[in-house]
């Protein structure tokens, strides 16, 4: 039977690891990566390897999840501010949600995203939690 | 019974950086016992459980990046990444890959799964030293991790757990511990299995203990110690696999060794049984306290049968890597206290279609 | 460039149409309008819709409708920008007009989301926001606007409670909207108690799930009057874009896009938002509802919420909104939204908006966004007679 894989597999450098790009005319660090630096405008190609370590800008408790996340309610949501300066959306692990507020410091952990039903691949990519 | 073989490589050999991973979430064997018999308590006090996301990959890939963080090396640098472990999430398609990804190792070096039961992590590790010994390479990743499952109600149920380590295995003079010595010992004894397509294990009960825990434990031990002309007294430390907390005492006394000698890595009474994650993580949390020149034991035991035994001793370089990774004990506190009904939740014991 | 009017309205109740289909619901509103206007032809027809494909299966909406009203052969095609599919497919209706390509163009706004289970609707939605980097961590569309909010109540010192009468004011201009979905009454404890749908924003911070359709019929406004008693004209007609993804932009609540394409608007009618007499905003949830002011230039910074609280945005406050109910109790079916605020602020204009009448209404603003904020269209609309 033939599933669909390529999507999740060409992201799998920044899903599982958190890589980057830095612009190599403004110095800007990016993420997710992008062929044009958001910054000066410029290509931008170089892989860079993020710290991991940020902070919660928002978050929101999800209880009315959409398809493929139904086994995982309630689970927390968040904007993180990453030290190099780039946002992103990622889930909370490891923290009960009214343990959660903003300014945590949060880092980066490969965990089981979805998987795709019962015999269909498992989605990894990064989550945050509280600062070990 | 043919010659003893102590594994010694041409090149010497060692760990340059080791890390653990315990999930937080912890059942307490009286929490089981309420379910499945009305009162009572378990063989351990708690075990630890993996969470909704968490699964052998993820416990491995957390594992590594701490054995990275120690080494100081980069992970293009490592020439094989295997993975131990009887509860890889794929049947088939390797966890390897995925840890070796996740870590940034690919693509140029060796990666496979390894099964043996719960020694399935030492057999990875030796593989390692035979890699790095022979100098086919430089560094090889080896980790053993499960999220075990016990049959519900079942006395495995008690202490089935989740939690791994890894190490990366590098040349003598760049490692925190040097091997000294390996051996393994094998037979075929059926005391714990799982049939291809069987969600649980089965086990043979009492079997489980004499003529497999023991016999091979023992037999390896005995063996590498003679052979290395040391006894017990020759080590400040030792580790045995430990599916419990009774087993891995009474087979240290019976190998000389005293309480104290296994206090630093006898984990299963809190955190229960982690299979191939056992005997190493336990391994790695007396690493976490030992002194340069100290010496460990650490003896394996897989089901099916067989036990990896080692010798290792302690160099200097432990104490500038020791802190750029979270200790065992770091995760062993950090515990979150779940009941019956959010466990089989998390461990997928509920029926959702 | 020619300037371009409405001639013709038309929009079905918005609410659970079990008993009709998407082709149906495009269909009632396109015929309500064409009675309106007086017209059986028209040159061009453009459908706006965000999720027919996901939802009832069926994508190509422009032939399909075309066929539906018997305009055998005309120029029909679907227009998508997410949430603000609607209002996009007016921008293209004007640009056909105003180019002089068209003269007569039919524009309808439908959607059909109650054929499928809540729970793929929630994930229809998603698709307006970033699969890879959005929607792939588990984050819906609620979730998005949750971030905001929480975010806006961090940096501002509001409230939960302080967003209430966004939902209050919503549900009493309803009250007299018969086209509307929800004929009720709340209050602020009722909005306080609303079980949570992803912290903060509450059931009644959201708008509901709903099917229904609106249409206009437009014209050249040279000779608009001559087919209608009322034309209103399209007096600006801006998009503006902004990052998909809520982390790609630079200053989340600032709502860059609304903030542009407002500002275009005002400068192509030659006002500013103190002329604006009502505006029918996007009020998809309560912090949209903010954010929108602000960017609009109705209040400052982190002061939209004031705004509800001082109860400047009722009927009779400084700058009244959802003036029939808006998303949150008119309804939000979302490729349909962006023509419902133009059908809603032509009735005004045209002083047929009732017993929610505003008075010596001249200038009405619409302002439709699509996904957390990345498309935003505006329009101006002005009383022609």
């Amino acid at each position: 039977m033939i599933e669909k894989v390529a999507d999740n597999w060409r992201l799998r450098g920044q899903r599982y690891r958190l890589e980057g790009e830095v612009c190599p005319h403004c110095g800007a660090v990016i993420f997710p990566p992008r062929d044009i630096c958001p910054e000066c405008g410029k290509p931008a190609k170089e892989p860079k390897p993020l710290s991991g370590r940020g902070e919660v800008y928002s978050f929101s408790t999800v209880y009315s999840p959409p398809e493929g996340f139904e086994a995982y309610v309630p689970y927390t949501v968040a904007l993180v501010k990453l030290e190099e300066g780039p946002m992103v959306t990622a889930q909370l692990t490891d923290v009960a949600p009214d343990e959660v507020e903003i300014g945590m410091k949060v880092e980066m952990v490969t965990r089981k995203l979805r998987a795709r039903g019962e015999e269909g691949t498992i989605i990894y990519g990064y989550k945050f939690r509280p600062m070990l | 019974m043919g010659e003893v073989k102590v594994m010694r490589s041409r090149r010497a050999v060692g760990i340059v950086g080791y890390g653990s991973y315990i999930p937080m979430y912890r059942l307490s064997d009286a929490e089981i016992a309420r379910v499945w018999k009305g009162g009572g308590r378990g063989p351990v006090e708690e075990k630890a459980v993996a969470g909704l996301d968490e699964d052998t990959v993820t416990i491995a890939i957390e594992a590594a990046r701490n054995a990275l963080a120690r080494a100081g090396i980069p992970s293009q640098a490592l020439q094989a990444v295997w993975v131990g472990s009887e509860s890889p999430p794929y049947a088939v398609k390797p966890a390897s890959t995925l840890v070796a990804e996740a870590i940034g190792a690919t693509p140029w070096h060796l990666a496979a799964d390894f099964e043996f039961a719960c020694k399935a992590g030492t057999e990875a590790l030796q593989a390692a030293m035979g890699l790095v010994g022979s100098e086919m390479g430089d560094y090889a990743l080896a980790i053993g991790a499960d999220t075990a499952q016990g049959r519900p109600g079942d006395q495995l149920e008690y202490t089935a757990a989740s939690g791994g380590t890894a190490f990366i295995v590098g040349p003598a003079e760049e490692a925190l511990a040097r091997c000294l010595g390996s051996l393994s010992y094998v037979t075929d004894t059926p005391d714990f299995w799982r049939r291809a397509y069987q969600h649980y294990p089965r086990h043979g009960g009492r079997f489980t203990g004499e003529p497999a825990y023991f016999h091979h434990i023992e037999s390896a031990a005995r063996a590498l110690m003679e052979a290395m002309g040391m006894t017990a007294a020759d080590f400040r430390y030792a580790v045995f696999h430990q599916p419990n907390v009774k087993f891995p005492r009474r087979v240290a006394k019976r190998l000389g060794f005293t309480p104290e000698q296994i206090a630093p890595g006898l984990l299963s009474g809190r955190i229960g049984n982690t299979y191939a994650g056992a005997a190493i993580t336990g391994f790695s949390a007396t690493l976490d306290v030992a002194r340069p020149g100290d010496r460990i034991l650490l003896v394996s035991f897989g089901s099916g049968a067989g036990s990896d035994a080692f010798v290792w001793e302690v160099t200097e370089k432990i104490e500038a890597r020791r802190d750029l990774a979270p200790t065992v004990e770091a995760y062993i506190r950090r515990r979150v206290e779940i009941d019956y009904a959010l466990y089989v939740r998390y461990r997928g014991k509920i029926l959702m279609k | 460039m020619r300037k371009v009017a409405i001639i013709g309205i038309g929009q079905t109740k918005v609410g659970e149409h079990w008993s009709l289909g998407i082709r149906d619901l495009a269909l009632q509103a396109s015929l309500a309008a064409l009675r309106d206007a007086n017209l059986e032809k028209v040159d061009a027809l453009y459908v706006g819709n965000m999720m027919s494909g996901e939802i009832t299966g069926q994508e190509h909406l422009g032939a399909l409708v075309a066929d539906a009203l018997g305009l055998r052969g005309v120029e029909a095609m679907k227009i998508e920008a997410a949430c603000a599919s609607g209002s996009a497919a007016l921008r293209v209706g004007t640009l056909a007009v105003a180019s002089g390509m068209a003269d007569l163009v039919l524009v309808v706004g439908v959607e059909k989301m109650l054929d499928t289970s809540g729970r793929e609707t929630t994930s229809a939605l998603a698709m307006a926001a970033d699969a890879e980097y959005e929607v792939s961590q588990g984050v819906s569309f609620v979730a998005l606007n949750a971030l905001l909010m929480r975010r806006y109540m961090h940096e501002y010192g509001w409230k939960r409670e302080d967003f209430a009468n966004f939902a209050v004011v919503a549900h009493e201009n309803a009250m007299n909207n018969p086209n509307a979905m929800f004929h009720l009454r709340i209050t602020p404890e009722k909005y306080a108690k609303a079980p949570m749908i992803a912290t903060p924003v509450g059931l009644l911070d959201a708008s509901p799930v709903s099917d229904g359709a609106a249409a206009v019929v437009l014209a050249p406004a040279d000779y608009a009057r001559t087919l209608s008693p009322a034309p209103v004209l399209i007096r600006a007609s801006a998009v503006a874009t902004a990052p998909v993804a809520v982390h790609d932009r630079k200053d989340p609540l600032a709502l860059e896009a609304a903030r542009l394409s407002a500002r275009k608007a005002y400068e192509a009618a030659g006002v500013g938002p103190e002329a604006i007499d009502f505006f029918e905003l996007h009020d998809a949830f309560t912090i949209m509802s903010a954010l929108s002011l602000e960017a609009a230039g109705f209040a400052e910074r982190g002061r939209g919420v004031a705004l509800a609280v001082e109860g400047e945005i009722t009927r009779t406050g400084r700058i009244p909104i959802a003036t029939m109910g808006g998303l949150k109790a008119r309804g939000h079916p979302v490729g349909a939204t962006g023509m419902y605020q133009v059908v809603e602020a032509a009735l005004q204009l045209r002083g047929l908006a009732g017993a929610n009448q505003i008075p010596n209404a001249r200038l009405g603003m619409t302002q439709n966004i699509g996904g957390s904020g990345a498309t935003i269209i505006t329009h101006i609309l002005e009383r022609m007679v």
